[in-house]
């Protein structure tokens, strides 16, 4: 249960006043509040500053009315802004325009259960907030019911929530009145939240409310903070992943124009300096010796060649079904392939940056991050001060896709901040950021089946090689002789019928450290497992769809998805000169089904459309849902058709959006969501749409030519795109 | 000392006169709406008009828009009430929003010119601002809407 019993505190909590004092020092409000969220009329009855009363740890309630959320998420681009105020408003029974929103600060309290850590990733913001948003907001609701009760001698059954009053007959009285009253009740007995026949929030489209900030500029990212006397940091990293700094010359950088300091941080050589320009421009004037990492002689040929020479080993088991050996020996028409898969760059559009300000003996952090108390924890290593001296102030993040689910970029913004005692602002360029990131795990994948003399699928081998994620970012948090769980996705719960299934997975570092991408293993596993399931209806002389549906008898969810998408897609029966390919996949317990149709002019590939069908069980704003499908297709399509991270000698070398090319509007295709309504509980929708497009457009060029992609980005591959 | 108009304001900095506009900007003036994406005219996250003419401001000298009117998404309407905003809000296009003032500013440049814009004159007008979140059938559904808006507002002005 997310609510606290006893949380509820009739003054400022010690978090609350932290922060209010921070807002006023700093003279900087990080969150945006939003016009028509203040209530002019509750203002006026009150003489001073209104009181601020903590309901729970996501809720507070001021004497004035003021509801505020503290959003335990961060926003990225998803929607948590709008959609977790949503639940919180939808039990309280206002309007959800009219929560203000605050990031949450590091805190137990704000851990995500369903990642263990307090971050946000994994498509698990609604799926994490569903319970226990609205059980905070029904806990606060009975509450300030019970509160108005008590005063009036009412029975509380017969009392109502409107628009931040409780209502009973003709009397009425704002929350604001009763908010101290409402913290003084014990903890309340039996709460409810709403069921789905009361929702009036929950369920229907409604326009973000971080929208107005992001068109005239206003909406806060971490690049924009600025502070008082507030100077500007550009790091010189080394070229070499891993290497280190050995010696270097600051003569010319010191003597141009608004330098303020050359200092060795633990990431670097960094340049400070009055304005960011300039310090960028001094750091290009560094000359500096490196001492050559483990990675120097690093290269893209022996990353792949050391997947392939570790690929004939065994992995740990992943599923275990009949036994695929026998039914591998026992027939003899068989089908195998092996599927590679590219590193990656997230290439957020805001590059990694952070800013910092020492204060009152404590540290603050302005800073867009998944991972809240990661950077608190990366910044008091940084600074030398116990993790309570360190607050995190998060800023809208301008793109996370996992990015900014690590936290090297922090300690030398913090070191920067500590050495000059001034504030900070670190940033990163676009060359530092495409060739510092924490890339894709490249991957190796192996798939077998055979089919029995009745032509019946018999037997279905899914060997999966990459390095993990996990190993690196969470070190020890998978047990000894399991498989990293976000290796396996969209492998582990393979849906097709047959009666031998062996699927394992084997951990091969590579040499680099790799990162959680937008999708993670799923964009790997689903290109292996849909691209194959091709290639065997081939073998099956079955048309692609049909193949797949008659192996998914006992999957309704997955059948429902591929039924809708196939028909609104005129699956079979595409326009004269277009191609189509399939593909399916559930993950983050949502449920999608992708055609997409192609057309080729000699080797010139077209995308046109791509037709997607979602089951992601109950939605609490449709209109997030689909935007963050459309926005993922492309995301899926960008790569698919473009992306690759080289390492030669150690050096990445992509650069910029020359070298590093990223989808534009005119190359978009016609993208159309189709959304299923049911009553399931939510599934993730930041990340899933994302891994079908690879295996469906590559499945449309099989039908086009006959020639089966096996390797990505397909502009690698033969193809003009 | 260069002397420049923002927003229809009279402005002074003192900065070498190569600074990239992007920095003055944000850094000498605080206009932190326009963005920095890759500092090579890539991706459009900087995009202003200098003198009505969408610019990217991370390589274009501050000296060479000195006497200029330099508009930025701060300056574009005072309310969000510019039809391409107006659009915006209502099909909902941004998601991070890191790109969208580089974005709007590229489709307030392509209607003044082209109030009626096709598919295929926003294909040629846009293709030079990246949106990491993918938001493209999103910015072009506002652009026609935003023509359209405009078309009404110009109508009502005009009866």
């Amino acid at each position: 249960m997310a609510t606290t019993p006893g949380s509820l505190l009739g003054d400022l909590s010690r978090r609350g006043f932290i922060k209010s004092t921070a807002t006023a020092a700093g003279g900087l409000v990080i969150a945006c509040y939003l016009p028509g969220c203040s209530k002019p009329e509750e203002a006026a009855k009150n003489v001073g500053p209104p009181k601020l009363i903590k309901a729970n740890a996501f809720l507070q309630i001021g004497t004035d009315g003021s509801i505020t959320m503290f959003c335990d998420k961060s926003e990225m681009g998803q929607g948590v802004y709008t959609a977790l105020p949503t639940l919180l408003a939808e039990e309280l029974g206002v309007a959800p325009d009219v929560v203000k929103v605050e990031f949450a600060p590091p805190g137990p309290e704000y851990v995500n259960k369903l990642l263990g850590a307090q971050a946000t990733g994994g498509s698990t913001s609604v799926r994490e907030a569903w319970d226990k948003i609205r059980m905070a907001g029904a806990e606060a609701r009975t509450r300030l019911i019970a509160a108005a009760a008590n005063e009036w001698k009412a029975p509380p059954q017969s009392c109502t929530v409107a628009d931040g009053y409780v209502l009973f007959t003709s009397r009425r009285k704002s929350f604001g009145e009763l908010a101290e009253a409402a913290a003084a009740l014990p903890a309340p007995q039996n709460v409810q939240v709403k069921g789905k026949n009361e929702f009036k929030y929950i369920g229907k489209t409604a326009t973000r409310t971080d929208t107005p900030s992001k068109v005239d500029g206003s909406a806060q990212f971490g690049i924009d903070v600025r502070l008082p006397n507030m100077l500007y940091a550009a790091l010189a990293q080394p070229p070499e992943l891993g290497a280190t700094v050995k010696g270097f010359n600051a003569d010319k950088a010191k003597t141009m124009p608004g330098v303020r300091e050359v200092l060795q941080t633990s990431s670097g050589v960094a340049v400070v300096a009055d304005s960011w320009w300039q310090a960028k421009q001094a750091r290009d004037a560094l000359d500096i010796q490196w001492n050559p990492g483990p990675a120097a002689k690093l290269n893209n040929a022996a990353i792949y060649a050391g997947l392939k020479n570790a690929s004939s080993g065994k992995g740990l088991d992943v599923r275990k079904e009949g036994d695929a050996d026998a039914g591998w020996k026992a027939n003899s028409r068989r089908v195998e392939a092996t599927y590679e898969l590219p590193m990656l760059a997230h290439a957020t559009l805001e590059p990694q940056n952070c800013t910092v300000e020492f204060r009152d003996g404590a540290c603050h952090l302005y800073v867009p991050t998944q991972v809240q108390q990661m950077a608190q924890a990366a910044a008091a290593k940084a600074a030398n001060l116990p993790p309570e001296q360190v607050f995190v102030h998060t800023t809208f993040l301008g793109g996370g896709f996992g990015r900014r689910l690590d936290v090297d970029f922090i300690p030398a913004a913090v070191e920067c901040a500590k050495a000059l005692n001034k504030p900070v602002k670190l940033l990163w360029t676009r060359e530092d950021d495409t060739t510092h990131d924490k890339y894709r795990p490249p991957a190796r994948n192996t798939m077998s089946g055979a089919f029995d003399s009745n032509g019946k699928l018999d037997t279905v081998k899914l060997h999966l090689v990459a390095p993990s994620i996990t190993a690196r970012w969470a070190p020890g948090a998978v047990p000894q002789g399991t498989p990293d769980p976000f290796a396996v996705e969209a492998a582990h719960n393979f849906p097709y019928a047959v009666p031998n299934l062996y699927i394992d997975y084997l951990q091969h570092e590579v040499g680099l450290e790799v990162g959680y991408w937008r999708s993670v293993s799923h964009a790997l596993n689903c290109f292996t497992v849909e691209s194959f399931m091709d290639e065997l209806a081939a073998e099956a002389q079955m048309d692609p769809v049909e193949f797949r549906r008659s192996l998914l008898g006992k999957q309704p969810r997955w059948l429902s998805v591929l039924d809708v998408a196939t028909r609104k897609a005129n699956w079979g029966q595409p326009p004269a000169g277009r191609h189509q390919g399939v593909a399916l996949m559930s993950g983050y317990d949502t449920y999608l089904a992708q055609v997409a149709e192609i057309s080729l002019e000699g080797n010139n590939l077209k995308v046109h459309r791509i037709v997607c069908a979602i089951d992601c069980g109950q939605m609490v704003n449709p209109g997030i849902v689909q935007a963050q499908a459309e926005g993922s297709i492309v995301f899926g399509l960008t790569a698919a058709l473009f992306s690759e991270i080289n390492v030669v000698g150690g050096k990445v070398q992509e650069q910029n959006f020359d070298t590093y090319r990223l989808l534009r509007l005119n190359e978009t295709p016609v993208i159309e969501i189709h959304l299923l309504n049911t009553d399931e509980k939510p599934g993730g929708m930041g990340e899933p749409a994302v891994a079908l497009v690879a295996p469906a457009v590559c499945n449309a060029i099989y039908a086009a030519t006959r020639k089966r992609l096996r390797k990505l980005p397909i502009a690698k591959q033969g193809f003009v795109v | 000392m260069i002397k420049l108009t923002v927003n229809g304001q009279p402005r002074e900095v003192d900065v070498a006169g190569d600074t990239p506009l992007l920095w003055v900007l944000r850094d000498s003036l605080g206009l932190t709406g326009t963005k920095f994406g890759c500092g090579m005219s890539l991706c459009g996250a900087c995009t202003v008009h200098v003198d009505g003419t969408p610019t990217r401001a991370c390589v274009t000298p501050v000296e060479s828009a000195a006497g200029k009117a330099i508009t930025t998404i701060e300056g574009l309407s005072p309310d969000r009430s510019h039809p391409v905003q107006q659009a915006w809000m209502e099909i909902d296009v941004p998601q991070c929003g890191y790109c969208q003032s580089g974005q709007i500013m590229s489709a307030a440049a392509l209607l003044k010119q082209n109030p009626k814009p096709s598919d295929a004159d926003i294909d040629a007008a846009m293709s030079g601002n990246i949106c990491r979140c993918g938001t493209y059938p999103r910015i072009r559904k506002a652009i026609h809407r935003a023509a359209a808006l405009a078309a009404g507002q110009t109508g009502r002005e005009g009866g």
